[in-house]
């Protein structure tokens, strides 16, 4: 589903810093992977690219089958509007809407009518179990339910993959299991699931933890600890 | 076409800051204000001036006798002098340009009491004498009957055409005066008609209360001989009346032994220099309005585009977020542009609204509007529709810079400003 062939990423502010080099990868579908690594690894600018919200500078990146690069700025909005739904560490809901309509604007930029929109909108929230707080505003949520708000919104175009940036970071560890839990969840239907952590106890609950460092990758692990744990247990 | 959606996001976003938006608003609504107000005040102490000078024709001249001040080809200076028949004749025979002349005989300043009677009814009122060509110059609605005709001229016809304040003083309303006989000091005349002109801009007082007769009937009976008072003259169209006064000018003191560097032996009252001054005045006014109206409006405009882009600064996250989630940049820059034209859009109409409000509010203050006549202080239609296209065409470009800045925006930058 994901094939990156050697993937190089330089920022040049000042002294080129060279954050990515020459990354190959292989993703199949409906794997959960987490990518680890030291900060400053390059790990968000390999979720950054893998979610088109940034560019490579060589190499090769296909999902599903097609070739991502050199996109204008309107077909790559359209790729992430519908192939890919985004999770971040600090929630992202736009503040002056509800959740209702946190969750249902990704259909807006669809065209799919306010009525439709918000119908499906609250079935994703239901899902989640906030169908209640469908109409407080994100200011009224707590950060467990903001993220879950984020979730059902990242979900509502029923895309290819979910990529979450550190889903965790802003959570206690509780909330935060209760948050894997549900990213894990909706794994097992299907969904393609890459998540960005520094947690090893988050990375654990993976199928796959790369493990990213100064740029190339370190080694890929598969977690022998996936049958043995659930995602209830406690997060180290 | 209409989109609902798009309504509820650009109300959501300007609701979000009403303290803001309505301060940013009040620069447009304001700008919008002062131009309706300034343009309708304008052009309220314009009609308020051209309904005075209404009737009487815009390139005409009035042009009479003073002393010489030049002593010239054996005549001593100070000399008087008056403008007779022989002049008439001549200047209709040689002047080129002219439309109409009419010559006017005022019969002294000194009027008696009670000149005018009809049986038991009198008044005191002025008599004049001209021909028909006056009512050209000088224009009065009948409301009954006709005006002087050059038969009455030629035959020193006894017959007059009175003035409103006349008619109400001799006649009860609604009476048919045509063909009714009046006394007017001492000597009797059938009335032809009642000539309806008004006290704005008139010569030798109020036409209402003029009693006129044929100048020739009035040389007769008041034993004025061949003299004339006063040459009322217009030009033809697209002839300078400067042009053809200075013509007759140039007769009279031709024929009346005046010096022709004399400035002071033949007075004229040029009026297609007053009205064409009155324009020019008027011109000054209309454009010193939009320009003060236009600035305060580009004021509040730079205002909107300012905190357009403020905004924008503001929500780069949201828009980054959007852009993420699958917001096109065409599609974000058009929500910032709808913003910026609403908020423009609704300031600028509430603007033209108010201004329209203000300006009926100050005629009816000031009654100079009222008793059935037009309102004075309004604005043409096709003002307030000049000044939609310029709201809608400022509210598009104030939000023009703010929109680019935010297409520009990539997500990964907005996503990264935490």
């Amino acid at each position: 589903m994901i094939r990156l062939e050697n993937i190089n990423k330089t920022y040049y502010t000042g002294t080129p810093l060279h954050v990515l080099k020459g990354i190959d990868l292989h993703i199949e579908k409906g794997e959960f992977v987490s990518i680890m690594g030291a900060s400053g690894s390059g790990k968000s600018t390999l979720l950054n690219i893998l979610g088109i919200l940034d560019t490579y500078d060589t190499g090769k990146y296909y999902l599903n089958g097609t070739f991502i690069d050199n996109l204008t700025e309107t077909r790559s909005s359209s790729y992430r509007n519908k192939l890919i739904g985004f999770v971040f560490q600090s929630f992202n809901l736009i503040s002056f809407k509800n959740a209702l309509e946190n969750v249902a604007l990704p259909l807006y930029y669809q065209k799919v009518g306010r009525r439709t929109r918000n119908k499906i909108a609250l079935e994703y929230l239901d899902k989640l179990g906030l169908k209640e707080w469908a109409h407080h505003m994100p200011a009224e949520l707590s950060g467990g339910q903001k993220q879950r708000v984020a979730i059902a919104r990242a979900l509502i175009t029923k895309p290819h993959m979910i990529l979450a940036d550190e889903p965790t970071g802003a959570l206690d560890s509780k909330t935060s299991l209760e948050v894997i839990k549900i990213l894990r969840d909706i794994n097992r239907e299907g969904m393609t699931m890459i998540i960005v952590t520094h947690e090893s106890g988050i990375a654990n609950k993976t199928d796959k933890i790369i493990h990213l460092s100064d740029g190339v990758i370190d080694r890929i692990e598969k977690n022998t600890h996936k049958k043995k744990s659930s995602p209830d247990s406690e997060i180290k | 076409m209409f989109d609902l959606d798009r309504w509820n996001e650009i109300m959501q976003t300007i609701t979000r800051n009403r303290t803001r938006s309505i301060l940013t608003a009040f620069g447009v609504f304001w700008g919008v204000f002062m131009l309706i107000m300034l343009t309708g005040g304008g052009g309220a102490l314009e009609k308020f001036i051209k309904r005075n000078m209404d009737g009487v024709a815009t390139n005409s001249c009035v042009i009479w006798s003073g002393r010489t001040s030049e002593a010239y080809k054996g005549f001593r200076k100070n000399r008087a002098w008056n403008i007779n028949n022989r002049d008439v004749e001549i200047i209709q025979d040689r002047v080129k340009g002219f439309d109409a002349i009419s010559p006017v005989l005022y019969g002294g300043w000194s009027v008696r009491d009670n000149n005018v009677v009809r049986g038991d009814k009198k008044g005191t009122f002025r008599v004049q004498g001209m021909n028909a060509n006056y009512n050209k110059i000088n224009r009065q609605k009948m409301m009954f009957g006709r005006y002087i005709n050059d038969i009455d001229v030629m035959e020193n016809r006894k017959v007059c055409v009175i003035g409103t304040r006349v008619y109400e003083t001799l006649f009860t309303a609604g009476e048919d005066p045509v063909g009714q006989s009046i006394s007017v000091d001492g000597i009797y005349y059938k009335v032809a008609g009642v000539g309806n002109g008004s006290d704005n801009l008139s010569f030798n007082g109020d036409p209402r209360e003029t009693i006129s007769i044929p100048f020739t009937t009035m040389q007769q009976l008041y034993h004025f001989g061949d003299r004339i008072d006063a040459l009322f003259a217009t030009s033809q169209p697209n002839i300078a009346m400067s042009e053809v006064q200075q013509q007759i000018e140039t007769i009279l003191k031709s024929n009346h032994s005046i010096a022709p560097n004399d400035r002071q032996a033949v007075t004229a009252f040029n009026l297609e220099m007053l009205f064409r001054q009155v324009d020019g005045l008027f011109l000054g006014v209309k454009i010193l309005a939009w320009i003060v109206g236009l600035g305060t409006l580009f004021a509040g405009i730079i205002g909107v585009s300012n905190i357009m882009m403020v905004t924008v600064r503001e929500r780069t996250q949201e828009i980054g977020v959007r852009r993420a989630l699958g917001a096109s940049p065409l599609s974000i820059m058009s929500q910032i542009m709808s913003e910026s034209f609403t908020i423009t859009a609704i300031a600028g109409f509430l603007g033209i609204s108010f201004g329209v409000l203000g300006l009926q509010m100050v005629d009816l203050g000031t009654g100079v509007g009222a008793g059935g006549a037009e309102g004075l202080f309004q604005i043409d239609f096709m003002l307030a529709a000049i000044a939609a296209l310029i709201i809608i065409m400022l509210g598009t470009f104030a939000g023009l810079g703010p929109a680019f800045r935010a297409m520009k925006i990539k997500p990964i930058e907005a996503l990264s400003e935490e």
